[in-house]
């Protein structure tokens, strides 16, 4: 293993600038890297962490920033896993971090792919979505968008202020939350698991049916939100799919 | 560029090290991951072709397709994901049978594997061969589930997995090495693990 990457490596330090707490299990860090980067909400990054020894751990984390809004990504933090505990337990502002990316040309979203556009979110599956919800926000775009997130309970809803302040802006965003394991906090949520009858009520709140579906969540979640939006009638050729492998 | 703070690494004990490619890490569980809705494909409904450009060879139900030699691989799988599978047990139909059976050879050097779904991805058709992959019906003596690609998945074990097409029915003979699915968004065209070809960017 050579001490730096080489001038052709797809590798990239980025210093941690900022670090947020968002939930008691995700944190969002902030980076900035060293060389030019762009990307498409939706996309991810490769994180890579060298021990001295050599050893080396890389994951993929997905971009919650809109693009041209930093780089930013809220990780959770899995107990029995290397890369995450090290960012919410020693990562620290100011060390640099070994990035590759911007990643993936299929779960983006641009304007220009029009709408409306259902989002559906479980868990941390929201942040690619968010990067889509903020990259809306930021074009100043009238395509409709409704976001359903579901979390297990109130204050694991990540994003939870800015999403609900961007709902209230009823500028064509609709923010749906369902918690699997508390009653619902406002008129229009739902405390319960994803279902077909649930996706056929986002779907009607779209002024028209969905051009474009994206699913994003544990493996089990995509699953079922992904069968209950076929319920629903969502055509499957147009739901994109992203599965945190488990 | 060693990572401040970072010390407890993953490393494996030596003697399964050398089966874990660069990036890659262990896991024990079987994570799915695809582009879109796990489509439920019924046998009476499943086929596959074999073809030539865009001319079918031959064509084979389920129960001829079951009728074919079955053969059993054991083998480590790679995700581009970074986790690595220790001996995933396969049986199904060789590559090699599929053509015996269609009484051909190889017709030209690259192949498209085609999927229900509408996925696909590029291979060598050297890749494919003498005893390199299958077309596999059952992992652990079971018939593959529909998350991991069943009624079936190719399987070319010593690639990144996502050229294991799920649900596949059907290998396309090319003449030149087309881009699938992924390898049209970003990902390699070959994907040796051991090499470690993710991106398309990657040598």
């Amino acid at each position: 293993m050579s001490a730096e990457p080489s001038p052709q490596s797809p590798w990239q330090a980025a210093t941690i600038t900022r670090i947020e707490k968002r939930t008691p299990r995700v944190t969002s860090f902030w980076f900035q890297p060293s060389r030019p980067f762009v990307h498409l909400a939706g996309q991810h990054v490769d994180v890579r962490l060298t021990a001295p020894d050599g050893y080396q751990a890389r994951r993929s984390y997905s971009i919650a920033s809109a693009p041209g809004g930093g780089v930013e990504l809220a990780i959770e933090r899995l107990d029995d896993g290397e890369v995450s505990p090290f960012f919410h337990d020693v990562a620290a502002v100011g060390d640099e971090i070994e990035l590759r990316g911007p990643l993936g040309g299929h779960f983006i979203w641009e304007e220009s792919d029009g709408g409306p556009v259902l989002l559906v979110g479980g868990g941390s599956g929201v942040v690619p979505l968010m990067a889509m919800v903020r990259h809306r926000m930021l074009g100043n775009t009238a395509v409709p968008v409704a976001l359903v997130f579901s979390a297990r309970v109130w204050d694991e809803v990540i994003f939870r202020d800015e999403l609900i302040g961007l709902d209230d802006r009823r500028d064509g965003f609709d923010l749906v939350l369902t918690l699997t394991r508390e009653p619902a906090r406002r008129p229009s949520d739902y405390s319960r698991r994803i279902d077909a009858r649930m996706m056929a009520q986002a779907v009607e709140r779209l002024p028209k049916a969905p051009k474009l579906a994206y699913v994003c969540g544990s493996n089990a979640f995509v699953s079922a939100a992904a069968d209950a939006l076929i319920g629903a009638g969502v055509p499957a050729g147009t739901i994109r799919t992203e599965r945190y492998g488990v | 560029m060693v990572t401040r703070g970072f010390f407890s690494g993953r490393r494996p004990p030596s003697d399964t090290d050398a089966r874990i490619p660069p990036g890659q890490y262990l896991e024990q569980g079987f994570p799915v991951l695809s582009a879109g809705p796990t489509p439920r494909v019924r046998t009476e409904d499943w086929s596959f072709t074999l073809k030539q450009g865009p001319r079918p060879i031959k064509k084979w139900n389920w129960a001829e397709f079951n009728a074919l030699p079955q053969s059993k691989m054991t083998r480590d799988i790679h995700c581009v994901t970074a986790w690595t599978k220790f001996n995933t047990p396969w049986q199904g139909v060789m590559i090699d049978d599929i053509l015996a059976d269609a009484g051909i050879e190889p017709p030209t050097a690259y192949t498209l594997a085609l999927s229900f779904d509408g996925y696909s991805t590029n291979v060598p058709t050297k890749d494919l061969v003498t005893g390199k992959a299958m077309v596999a019906l059952l992992y652990e003596g079971k018939p593959i589930t529909p998350d991991h690609g069943g009624p079936a998945r190719l399987l070319v074990p010593h690639l990144y997995f996502w050229k294991s097409a799920k649900w596949v029915n059907g290998l396309q003979f090319t003449e030149r090495d087309e881009p699938g699915f992924w390898e049209l968004r970003g990902y390699h065209m070959y994907g040796d693990p051991w090499r470690e070809q993710r991106y398309s960017s990657d040598p």
